[in-house]
């Protein structure tokens, strides 16, 4: 059948592993410390992932992909802070309204080709940003507090933030499989070849604009969901962190890092770029220069390795190609 | 790809677990005061002044032996980070002071915002957090039971602006023009509210992103209202701005009144713009406490400046005030334990270098702060120089009220 | 005077300076199908030469305006050898990303000089008084030297030879290259001349405006919005663009809230590209 075809495939359970593992491992070490570092680790992986569908497999770059995550979060926490949802309501509510948006907007803007549209991403998250800075049910610029109170629906402030942990994970095991899954799927056949040359997909009878449309609306749900949680476990939410246009460019990075279009190696790239990063802040030389940093590997990936760590390893060991893509 | 992941998992392990070494071989006897400073970021001037009020309280009570509890002394140890002035990696950096660098007690990052996201992790593990330089009142009403606020709330901080416009004008009409920032805007709430319940009749209310840097148009739009009074402002950078381009477009407002901004000593360099601003302050080193202990106001900016090299201002006071306070609190319990610190600080009602304290014990609003009360100066120009006198209370003043303000 | 016309006025004059901040974003656009991420960098460099100049040799700001010039155009050859020529003609996110690297670069190492404390290059000019409204002297200023460079910078275009030599390979480079044209070196001087652009646009606007070394990221997004307004590769459009912008600015805040003029500028933004991909300008005089 082919929809359990995947489960034959060897890169399914390395997925499965890997999620189990990232859920495993704080739980037996104690180590709360290594969670806080892993939420973030898995938070990157969700981001990257689902940018990884407009960018790696459609081919069209989506710089303001951060709007999803903010509004995301802006509308899980307002449900959850005035209106008293319970938080997995929220975020799913959050995911569903922030996906339709995305795809009715993305059959306005995706008509632009390459940095036109890249561009219009920018402007979107401008201006969703200052919209919601002037936006008074929604605090404005200053933004919303979340009580403490709020968290007794999962328990109180400690358990909750492990709750919180746990289901972040699984929205990451879930973005890696959506990625996987689109991949080997007649749909990602087709986003593939719009990814390569759009106008002979069209060409070739892919309904291009429906595709297109689909899959900016997708790659919205998950981040949506995951800011939902994110901010609501950090109590406080504000335009100005919400819509960061650098933590989009950051998750740009992050799969070229690991190579745009693999699963494996934009999950392994946002790893490896959030372990960085927490380094460099904490580290008693670098704390200053962690920009400096970020930007020569940027400059160096895109100039020397543009098809990221996986690109090399699948160069280097070419029996990889199938367990990890 | 494994074994790359293994050596990195394997270098991980081994600086991790070198610096938890590194941190429990401290010396026997240390309270370990863990929070993180805004090193870069908007917040770094502001935030690293606090910096400088922590060190120099550590200092002092180490150079005089310590903490002392019971018949023990414990030498203070800090530990900080830099939070960039984003709340991201607050709570990441603040689970680390806790349980990592095993901090028994936390000041909070430098602002509302950051001392809110913080404050969820330090209620989570139970752990006691002084609040410094965040005067947004509504953190204190979500249900905390270890938080304490240094600063007076933000509610409070135009009243004396407000009373003395009164008092030169009973019928002043007023332009409320703030940064749209957690502080300013409930600064701003406040201010409307109170102006309403005097009789003073807001003319504009608006606010301006925090990083505006063209005040160009709004000028206009205030000149056009024809306001008596400016109230508003937010913090250092638009504050200053602002400041000095309501002088080249000659906006010749009789009275203004702005936050944070005036209050630290650059604001001098805007010369002929800075005169007769005024800037409601948690402190200034003119005024004239009686303190229960510790030094008084002036011996504090003496020592201070000697130290520095550079003048204190409230930031300074409040960090070093923190200390006091935590320090007078951990005396009284004769203990270290949070609960009995806690309680130390809930029953408490002294007065230092930086006014009265005491703290609310309303579950509603547990830790706000109850009795410290704001000053009001203004730089106004002597023999030439510009110089900040108190100005309000009148009780505490050191100069007449200049209005209108040239 | 009335506040409405007060307020026009002196959008009008800013929005010059960003138009000119624009047109070297969208030269080099236009030249070499580059949308250079490091724009903002460039600014805040112009920014920061004016007030170090300033400050070391005590000159008046304005004298100090041809340095800039010189600097903007050294760093961008710099920063064209370093980031931009490998990606000529690489796909388009390639030349995003590794400008957006420099950007990093540069923006990490001012951060870690300078701080995030705000500067100020105090510079007193007499204001011009009309009613109870003061338009500021640095604004005229400000405006009057962008018209200027806005002349120099056609003349150049138009009349001389490298200025030719630009053009042409903007037009085709691989004819421009049959003809013996050298399109390394021209597209290397085209970005430093984009770059110099940027740079005196950011020390102009530091005669009128505090900054601190994030203040590149607003000036760009600025430029971005007037780029698109006034068409790609096209110059003058930006500078009208410019001026709309100011001009809409100006309209737009006596009747609501400041914080409100973003919003209606990123809708714009949004509706110019969907709707009229070659700039408003360019629709509006049916060029192509």
């Amino acid at each position: 059948m082919a929809a359990l075809d995947i489960l034959r495939r060897p890169f399914f359970w390395v997925i499965v592993t890997a999620t189990a593992a990232f859920a495993i491992v704080p739980v037996t070490t104690g180590d709360v410390e290594l969670r806080e570092g892993l939420v973030l680790a898995a938070i990157y992986i969700v981001l990257a992932s689902n940018l990884n569908l407009m960018i790696g497999y459609a081919g069209y770059v989506n710089f303001g992909s951060i709007v999803f995550f903010g509004l995301g979060g802006y509308i899980g926490v307002y449900l959850i802070s005035s209106l008293h949802w319970h938080p997995l309501a929220a975020s799913v509510a959050a995911g569903v309204v922030v996906s339709a948006l995305a795809m009715l907007l993305g059959l306005g803007i995706l008509r632009l080709r390459g940095p036109y549209f890249a561009l219009a991403t920018i402007g979107v998250n401008e201006a969703v940003q200052a919209f919601v800075s002037n936006f008074t049910p929604w605090g404005g610029a200053s933004g919303i507090y979340i009580s403490i109170d709020s968290f007794r629906s999962l328990g109180g402030p400690g358990p909750a933030l492990w709750v919180i942990y746990f289901i972040l994970v699984a929205i990451m095991g879930v973005s890696l499989l959506l990625a996987y899954g689109i991949k080997i799927s007649k749909f990602g056949l087709g986003l593939l070849a719009i990814g390569q040359n759009e106008d002979a997909a069209a060409v070739l009878g892919v309904p291009t604009p429906l595709y297109k449309a689909a899959i900016y609306g997708i790659s919205a749900f998950l981040p949506a969901m995951a800011g939902c949680f994110y901010f609501f476990k950090s109590a406080f939410i504000q335009p100005v962190d919400a819509f960061d246009l650098g933590l989009s460019v950051e998750a740009i990075v992050m799969i070229m890092l690991g190579g745009q279009g693999t699963v494996s190696g934009v999950a392994l790239g946002a790893f490896f770029y959030e372990e960085l990063r927490g380094w460099l802040l904490t580290s008693e030389s670098f704390a200053h220069f962690q920009l400096v940093v970020s930007g020569a590997l940027l400059l160096l990936i895109v100039t020397f390795a543009p098809s990221g760590l996986m690109g090399w390893i699948h160069r280097r060991w070419p029996a990889t190609r199938r367990l990890l893509e | 790809m494994t074994r790359w992941v293994r050596i990195a998992a394997a270098a991980l392990t081994a600086a991790g677990t070198a610096l938890g070494a590194a941190a429990s071989a401290q010396a026997a006897d240390t309270i370990t005061v863990g929070f993180t400073v805004s090193q870069t970021g908007a917040l770094n001037v502001d935030s690293l002044a606090q910096l400088r009020g922590f060190e120099m309280w550590r200092d002092d009570v180490n150079a005089a032996g310590g903490i002392k509890v019971g018949n023990k002394h414990y030498t203070v140890k800090f530990v900080s980070y830099d939070d960039q002035s984003q709340g991201a990696r607050v709570q990441q950096l603040y689970t680390r002071l806790i349980v990592q660098d095993k901090a028994e007690f936390l000041f909070s990052p430098y602002s509302s915002g950051l001392a809110a996201t913080a404050a969820v992790i330090s209620e989570q593990y139970g752990k006691l957090m002084l609040t410094v330089g965040a005067a947004e009142a509504k953190t204190y009403e979500l249900g905390n039971k270890y938080l304490f606020q240094v600063y007076t709330p933000a509610d409070k901080y135009l009243t004396g602006a407000l009373e003395g416009l009164k008092q030169k004008k009973a019928d002043a009409t007023i332009a409320l023009v703030y940064s749209d920032d957690p502080f300013s805007k409930a600064v701003a709430g406040a201010t409307r509210e109170q102006a309403k319940a005097m009789g003073l009749k807001i003319v504009l209310d608006e606010s301006y992103p925090p990083d505006q840097t063209d005040f160009s148009a709004i000028i206009n739009k205030i000149i056009s209202a024809k306001p008596d009074a400016l109230l508003g402002g937010g913090h250092y950078p638009d504050g200053a701005t602002l400041a000095r381009q309501l002088h080249d477009q000659n906006a010749g407002i009789k009275w203004v009144t702005l936050l944070v901004a005036p209050d630290s000593a650059k604001f001098a360099s805007l010369g002929d713009a800075a005169d007769g601003i005024s800037v409601p302050s948690q402190w200034a080193p003119e005024v004239t406490y009686k303190p229960n202990f510790g030094p008084t106001p002036e011996e504090f900016a003496k020592r201070f400046q000697a130290k520095f090299n550079t003048p204190s201002d409230y930031h300074s006071a409040g960090g070093y005030a923190a200390g006091l306070i935590f320090q007078r609190a951990i005396e009284q319990a004769g203990s270290i334990v949070p609960a009995k610190v806690a309680a130390a600080l809930d029953k408490m009602d002294v007065t230092t270098m930086f006014g009265r304290c005491k703290f609310s014990t309303d579950p509603k609003s547990h830790g706000l702060q109850l009795a410290h009360e704001m000053v009001l100066t203004q730089w106004q120009k002597k023999d030439g120089q510009l110089v900040k006198p108190v100005i309000w209370p009148r009780s505490a003043a050191t100069a007449p009220i200049l209005y209108p303000i040239p | 005077m009335s506040g409405l016309l007060a307020s026009i006025v002196d959008g009008i004059l800013v929005g010059s300076v960003y138009g000119m901040a624009a047109m070297g974003l969208t030269l080099i656009w236009g030249v070499m199908d580059v949308i250079n991420l490091s724009h903002g960098a460039l600014i805040v460099g112009g920014m920061f030469a004016l007030y170090l100049i300033a400050a070391a040799l005590g000159l008046s700001a304005y004298a100090i305006l041809p340095s800039a010039v010189v600097i903007g155009f050294g760093a961008g050859v710099v920063l064209y050898w370093l980031a931009v020529h490998r990606m000529i003609g690489r796909a388009p996110l390639m030349s995003l990303l590794s400008t957006f690297a420099a950007n990093l670069v540069l923006i990490g190492i001012g951060t870690a000089l300078w701080g995030t404390v705000l500067f100020n290059v105090p510079v007193s000019l007499p204001g011009l008084r009309l009613g109870g409204y003061t338009f500021p002297g640095t604004h005229l200023m400000a405006a009057a030297l962008t018209g200027f460079v806005a002349v120099v910078l056609y003349l150049f275009m138009q009349h001389t030879r490298p200025g030719k030599a630009i053009r042409a390979v903007a037009g085709n480079r691989v004819a421009a290259e049959l003809v013996g044209i050298p399109t390394r070196r021209v597209l290397a001087s085209a970005f430093g001349l984009g770059a110099a652009l940027a740079c005196v646009s950011g020390a102009l606007i530091a005669t009128m405006f505090p900054f601190t070394v994030l203040s590149g990221d607003a000036y760009q997004l600025k430029s971005f919005v007037v780029t698109v307004l006034g068409g790609l590769g096209n110059p003058a459009g930006a500078l009208l663009g410019g001026v709309a912008l100011g001009l809409l600015e100006g309209l737009v805040t006596p009747f609501m809230p400041v914080s409100w003029t973003s919003v209606i500028e990123f809708v714009l933004f949004i509706i110019v590209l969907v709707a009229f991909p070659r700039g408003l300008f360019n629709f509006v005089f049916r060029r192509s």
